[in-house]
């Protein structure tokens, strides 16, 4: 089971998706879907992953963040990824992922350089 | 049978509710060779590729079973995951990094060459209108158990 909670942060300019449980193909459809709901609402989104309590993950993960990360840089948005346990953390490095994101360590290191930086 | 210590087979239809209970099963049947946390780890996504492959690629219109065969020889675990589905003409180029059929579905093409990392010996064998099968063969390292770090 997957478990995922949204919040807004800096008025709304900021979404945060907190991920617990288990994030594979069964259950990427719907993330996807509720993801991108509110990303359609926002103007240069700033997504920002929380995956500290990720439990397991696998290449369906993967392809939810990719195709977040297109859609949050087609609307000129920026994504990033908080807390990812190490086998998670192993993923995003063979695909790639620390490349063309940053990666930090917990969802407060992230919150406070997302909002320092300027809408 | 010759140097199999233990051995199970489970089928099951090919809806994607079964991809958790496919990797519960062979994490819990993998059990028995005392695998680290990270083995466990790595037992569990191969077999959620794996499988969720075969429901997505080799079932894509109508339902069918796929077939998950588990052996332990040893320090090895031997886990063949089977469809009688459609099958593909070329594996090879299914194994190359980021290809994939399905970028509709958000599929990145990473499922097989992260199963490539993590076993010692990947064979597919497909034929069209058949089906595929996935053989994987994983070493479990001796020392330390995942037992030690549940204490």
């Amino acid at each position: 089971m997957l478990h995922s909670h949204m919040l807004k942060e800096r008025a709304g300019s900021i979404l945060v998706v907190i991920l617990s449980g288990e994030l594979d193909h069964h259950e990427a459809a719907e993330l996807r879907l509720r993801i991108d709901h509110e990303l359609e609402k926002m103007d240069s989104p700033k997504l920002l992953l929380d995956l500290r309590d990720l439990a397991f993950m696998d290449s369906a993960g993967l392809g939810v963040f990719l195709g977040r990360y297109k859609k949050v840089l087609a609307k000129k948005g920026e994504m990033a990824i908080a807390g990812p346990p190490k086998p998670v953390m192993r993923l995003l490095e063979m695909s790639g992922f620390h490349r063309i994101m940053t990666i930090y360590t917990s969802r407060a290191e992230a919150l406070t350089v997302m909002k320092g930086v300027k809408a | 049978m010759r140097n199999v210590d233990n051995e199970m087979t489970i089928m099951f239809l090919a809806k994607s509710e079964n991809e958790s209970f496919a990797r519960v099963a062979v994490a819990a049947f993998a059990a028995q060779t005392n695998p680290t946390l990270d083995e466990l780890t790595e037992i569990k996504t191969i077999v959620s590729e794996a499988v969720t492959n075969a429901i997505i690629h080799g079932y894509p219109e109508e339902d069918g079973y796929v077939f998950l065969h588990c052996k332990i020889m040893s320090n090895r675990l031997e886990i063949v995951v089977e469809d009688h589905g459609v099958g593909m003409r070329d594996t090879e180029e299914a194994r190359q990094p980021l290809f994939t059929t399905r970028p509709d579905l958000d599929r990145t093409g990473m499922g097989l060459t992260i199963i490539e990392s993590y076993v010692q010996a990947l064979t597919i064998e497909s034929k069209l209108g058949e089906g595929t099968r996935l053989r994987m063969v994983k070493s479990i390292a001796k020392e330390q158990s995942a037992a030690v770090y549940e204490v």
